[in-house]
């Protein structure tokens, strides 16, 4: 592999990530030998297992990217699978839908992958909300049986509404590398590392400041963000923004308005899934990330902001 | 050779479980050690008996048995192969007039030579809208004869949705299996009595989610 400018900015990146992540491991150790047996240790414990885990996210993720877009593609494809699995495990369903779900998994995801390795936006941005949508209820209704005349609105809808958020909004993370920005070369491997890099960081603010100086709860229904949470998230945001503008084809102050938007998205993003969570009387997705629950628990503040930052920047700054 | 290619089946298949489900166990009533236990389990699928041994970890796995069909795991090699070999099946025909001994007495055998065995007490797949058929009266023939041992309750959720019966693709979906507190038969204790307090137990480990 030949080392190019944005290989070595991408290593820089990792670099710089490893050295967090190595200060957030010391940190927690020390507020854990300093918060023995107190009230805040279950918070300890729960960030040190997600500082774990991100050690895991970060490893495999610096992989994908130096593979290139391939890597990158197959890497949130899988993603994808796993984040589809924990949504319709818990979506309404009969046996009628047997066909629409065989469908989504096994046609409908692999295809929005393989349009995103062509890079045909009018192939992955219509896919799911128009031939997914039309089709899979065509299927539900043909396939019948026992019970395929009950909860058919909620049925069909929650399919989809799985599909849009696990595969296509997902699947708009790799696409960021089929952009074509006049000027930005082969670096956008770079946008995807600061669109990931600012909303989870920004997020990690936003849990701590929260249980520090939150008070004024945004959505007491369903989530403990607050006001002043959000806030500090934002503040991060901006300030990450400035910071990484080197790695985007925007202008610092561009820059700064692009963080804080994804990341305010992001947050309605994970306060939609917290609402859809309560309902179903779950705590988390899935198991299969220590300490942070399942892949659509990770995902889901990135997985909404992405088709706005990949939009909002193609009508930019697309070729 | 036959016990190793055993092993790799039921390393396969535990495997695939895993893949396609992602199976995970509750355990919420009773601690996962090795001791000798009757898992009784909710039966609608095929798949049932594969995604709890997919579950079990390897030390309790290899001290249980099975309680199947053997009109069904007997028809063709492969089945006698997997249910015999890899599930050590305790094999019980369910058609009473092709039976040579007594299907109870086999099951407490097998409980005498010390292993744990897994029973679906519906006697058969449950097709019905009900989330479980009425118990036979194999559960509460064992628990009156070996009263001593823990009768599990086992929930095995989703698995129908996975691959409705009819069906030849699976769709992958995530499974738990959920374990409840033991139970034990009282004194004097009725069987139907015992039968729906058993059936009740595992009723209670369904979680609560919108399903249609």
């Amino acid at each position: 592999m030949e080392m190019t400018q944005t290989h070595s900015d991408l290593l820089l990146l990792m670099a710089a990530c490893c050295g967090l992540l190595v200060v957030a491991t010391l940190i927690g150790e020390f507020l854990r030998s300093r918060l023995h047996k107190t009230n805040a240790t279950l918070t300890v414990e729960t960030y040190l297992t997600r500082v774990h885990s991100w050690w895991g996210m970060v490893f495999l993720f610096s992989i994908a990217l130096l593979v290139g877009p391939i890597g990158i593609i197959t890497l949130f494809a899988f993603c994808s699978l796993a984040a589809l699995r924990e949504f319709l495990t818990l979506t309404t369903k009969t046996n009628a839908d047997h066909w629409a779900l065989v469908a989504s998994f096994y046609i409908i995801l692999p295809l929005q992958y393989v349009f995103i390795w062509w890079g045909e936006v009018g192939l992955f941005s219509t896919l799911i909300p128009v031939y997914a949508f039309l089709f899979l209820p065509i299927l539900s209704v043909l396939r019948g049986g026992k019970g395929s005349n009950k909860n058919v609105l909620a049925r069909i809808s929650e399919t989809q509404w799985g599909l849009m958020v696990c595969v296509f909004c997902a699947s708009y993370i790799p696409a960021l590398v089929t952009l074509d920005i006049p000027n930005y070369g082969d670096r956008a491997p770079l946008l995807i590392a600061y669109l990931v890099f600012v909303i989870q960081m920004s997020d990690l603010m936003e849990y701590f400041a929260g249980r520090r100086i939150g008070k004024r709860k945004v959505a007491p229904a369903v989530s403990p963000k607050t006001r002043e949470g959000i806030a500090c998230g934002a503040a991060m945001a901006a300030g990450l923004g400035l910071l990484l503008t080197w790695m985007t084809p925007f202008s610092p102050v561009a820059s700064i308005a692009m963080a804080v938007m994804a990341y305010m998205v992001g947050v309605g993003g994970s306060l939609v899934m917290a609402a859809i969570k309560s309902d179903r009387g779950i705590k988390n997705w899935g198991h299969l990330i220590p300490g942070q629950g399942g892949f659509v628990d990770q995902l889901d503040s990135v997985v909404f902001a992405a088709p706005v930052f990949f939009h909002v920047t193609r009508y930019y700054y697309g070729g | 050779m036959r016990r190793f290619a055993a092993t790799i089946v039921g390393q396969l298949l535990i495997f695939i479980g895993h893949l396609i489900t992602a199976a995970r166990a509750d355990w919420r009533g009773i601690e996962p050690v090795v001791r000798q236990r009757i898992y009784y389990a909710n039966h609608s699928s095929n798949a049932d008996l594969p995604l709890i041994w997919t579950v079990l970890p390897a030390a309790i796995r290899r001290e249980t048995r099975a309680v199947a069909a053997a009109d069904y795991w007997l028809k063709n090699k492969l089945r006698a192969f997997i249910g015999r070999d890899v599930f050590h099946g305790v094999l019980i025909d369910r058609r009473a007039e092709y039976r040579t001994d007594d299907p109870i007495a086999k099951i407490v055998e097998a409980l005498d030579e010390g292993s744990s065995i897994i029973i679906f007490p519906e006697g058969g797949r449950n097709r019905t809208e009900e989330p479980l058929m009425p118990f036979k009266a194999g559960l509460f023939n064992l628990a009156q004869q070996r009263p001593e041992i823990d009768l599990v309750p086992c929930w095995i959720d989703n698995i129908a949705h996975i691959m409705p019966t009819g069906e030849v693709i699976p769709v992958p979906l995530a499974c738990t299996v959920t374990f409840g507190a033991p139970i034990h038969i009282r004194e004097a204790e009725e069987k139907d009595v015992f039968l729906t307090r058993a059936s009740d137990a595992l009723l209670d480990l369904i979680p609560t989610r919108g399903q249609a």
